[in-house]
């Protein structure tokens, strides 16, 4: 998976949780649980999704690097390679 | 014969608009099913009715909005034969003569009764009831939208509108769906069987929705429609959603039914509907959320921010001005709990992880059950202790507002079932699908405001309830861990109770039991 993928499935499993927000106003680098007023439920299921569209198995002490778009897909390139 | 009158669904309702009917005049229904959709100035709620029959009439039509305590149904004795469940039969061309071996629907023996005698409306006892029946207002009529039409002194029947009576359902069909029994051999009367073989039907793979699964005129010909295909399978839908589902161009057979025995509802079709499916709503005059336009809400976005608003502003006003409420919190070390919990998500599938929400909910549940004085309702002077630990969630909506709706029972759930019931609630809560029972029966309400990154709430109680419990965020901070300096995640826990009911040194004692749960997560 390149990093437009990952962005791309980042960017998707936000949309699926929210379906109202507007992922493609997120910048790479803004903080979206806070842009899209995410409380730890909605970032549960976004980690569900995440973790189901990849395969990568997304533990705990991985959430505090799935704040931005660009950490994200960061992190799911270092996962998969 | 029982009346299904317009629920009380919290302190802060008088009245409710009846958005669609979940059944129809004919259909069996039984204690807890959920037999219409409710909005109330804050949610859209499913309410269910409380007893077991045949819905003989429906008093008020959609888009009506009554006070509290106004029939809206009448509920019958169950009239149908042994072991089948009454399903409206050939409401479709009514005008037609019935086959004469049909047997013929029971005639309801009593007398259409004038809806809404005013006199009854407000009968039922709570103080809060009463006080409506003083301010009670004249019922205002409007429209599926909510746009206020002309006013009445009464719910009335549209004169236009026919009497339900004899012709169940307005547009229904019995449905291939219907259950029936098991059939040794195929029932059918002569008009079935000739029609079935003149249209070239097999009596054999139809699905007889009469008496006894015997199948019907109406049978075959959906099957004959079926077959030539001019017009979709009929589906079971409540009356409001085929109209949406007409005014959207939505077919209704391509729907997924969540109502009653799946049969399709207004919420189904508007989540099957293209693009934004809200009525247009005018622009909002500020920047919101783009969640601020609900699929699920069917007034606009706007009204309803401001009814919330107002219905909020009504209940916490008197809670603030009749209750003596007293405050205690408490910090409490989460690091047994918190490395109990991410050892559980380890170990469980992404699916199942806990948040340390569930772990505080259950916490507080427990305590409530183990300090009942705080788990009830104060009305009339007195305090009732509730009936089981009915822990009310604070849920903030994404439009703006607050519902708080029940986790039934929580104290006897496993932390995973838990889970899974606080995410449905969750999720039930922000696309307008709670039931009654589950606005109007919390015992003891839990706010958690640590996603908010504050650290203390101290709430106000939701009447009539006599304690309110607030979490914080779950921070680490330096404290003393067995004489030296350590650092640990902790957390704030706050309550507000009620001083007519308890005193400070019960809610010190609850507190007391939360801080000692939480030491001991693997017991939660």
């Amino acid at each position: 998976m390149n990093r437009t993928d990952a962005l791309d499935m980042v960017r998707e499993s936000i949309a699926s949780v929210i379906p109202d927000a507007d992922v493609t106003a997120l910048g790479p680098d803004d903080v979206f649980r806070d842009v899209l007023e995410m409380d730890s439920l909605d970032f549960l299921s976004f980690v569900e999704v995440l973790s189901e569209r990849s395969g990568v198995r997304i533990e705990d002490e991985d959430t505090s690097r799935l704040t931005t778009l660009s950490g994200s897909a960061d992190f799911l390139v270092a996962q998969m390679r | 014969m029982a009346e299904f009158t317009m629920p009380s669904l919290g302190a802060d309702m008088d009245e409710g608009t009846l958005l669609e009917w979940l059944v129809e005049p004919g259909d069996l229904v039984h204690k807890g099913d959920p037999v219409a959709v409710v909005e109330t100035a804050k949610s859209t709620i499913e309410v269910e009715c409380f007893e077991t029959g045949t819905m003989t009439e429906l008093l008020v039509e959609p888009g009506i909005t009554v006070p509290v305590g106004t029939p809206l149904a009448r509920i019958g004795p169950m009239t149908e034969q042994p072991g089948e469940p009454k399903e409206p039969e050939e409401p479709e061309e009514p005008e037609e003569p019935e086959e004469p071996e049909e047997p013929e629907e029971p005639e309801e023996p009593e007398e259409p009764p004038r809806p809404g005698k005013p006199e009854k409306a407000g009968k039922a006892g709570s103080p809060a009831e009463a006080e409506q029946a003083e301010a009670r207002r004249p019922v205002r009529h409007t429209t599926q939208r909510g746009r206020p039409a002309e006013p009445s002194p009464q719910p009335e029947r549209r004169p236009a509108e026919p009497s339900p009576q004899p012709e169940p359902g307005p547009v229904s069909v019995s449905t291939p769906s219907a259950p029936s029994a098991a059939r040794e051999h195929i029932e059918a009367g002569p008009l079935a069987r000739h029609l079935a073989e003149d249209s070239g039907v097999d009596l054999e793979t139809l699905h007889g929705s009469g008496p006894g699964g015997r199948v019907t005129r109406t049978d075959v010909e959906a099957a004959v429609a079926a077959r030539a295909a001019p017009r979709a399978p009929r589906v079971r839908a409540s009356p409001l959603a085929r109209q949406l589902a007409a005014e959207l161009g939505v077919d209704l057979a391509t729907v997924t039914g969540t109502g009653r025995k799946s049969s399709v509802r207004a919420a189904d079709v508007r989540r099957a509907a293209p693009g934004p499916s809200a009525p247009p709503a005018p622009a909002p005059a500020t920047p919101v959320r783009p969640s601020a336009v609900r699929p699920s809400v069917a007034r606009p976005s706007e009204d309803r921010a401001a009814a919330m608003r107002q219905a909020i502003a009504g209940l916490m006003t008197r809670a603030n001005r009749d209750i003596p409420h007293y405050y205690l919190s408490t910090t409490m070390d989460m690091a047994a709990a918190m490395e109990w919990m991410h050892e559980h998500n380890r170990r469980s599938p992404v699916g199942e992880r806990l948040l340390p929400a569930a772990l505080l909910l259950k916490a507080a549940a427990l305590a409530a059950r183990e300090v009942p004085e705080l788990n009830g309702f104060w009305t009339d002077d007195h305090f009732t202790a509730g009936e089981g630990v009915h822990l009310g969630v604070a849920v903030s909506l994404r439009d703006g507002g607050l519902v708080a709706p029940a986790l039934h029972h929580a104290d006897t759930l496993a932390l995973p079932q838990l889970m899974t019931a606080l995410k449905d609630l969750v999720t039930r809560a922000r696309a307008g699908r709670l039931r009654g029972s589950e606005v109007s029966d919390a015992t003891i309400t839990v706010t958690n405001l640590g996603d908010q990154g504050v650290e203390t709430v101290f709430g106000v109680i939701y009447p009539p309830q006599v304690a309110l419990v607030g979490f914080g965020r779950v921070v680490d901070r330096p404290c003393a861990v067995d004489g030296l300096l350590g650092v640990r995640p902790m957390v704030t826990a706050s309550l507000s109770a009620d001083h007519r009911a308890t005193d400070g040194a019960v809610g010190a004692r609850y507190l007391t039991v939360v801080t000692r749960l939480l030491q001991n997560p693997e017991q939660l």
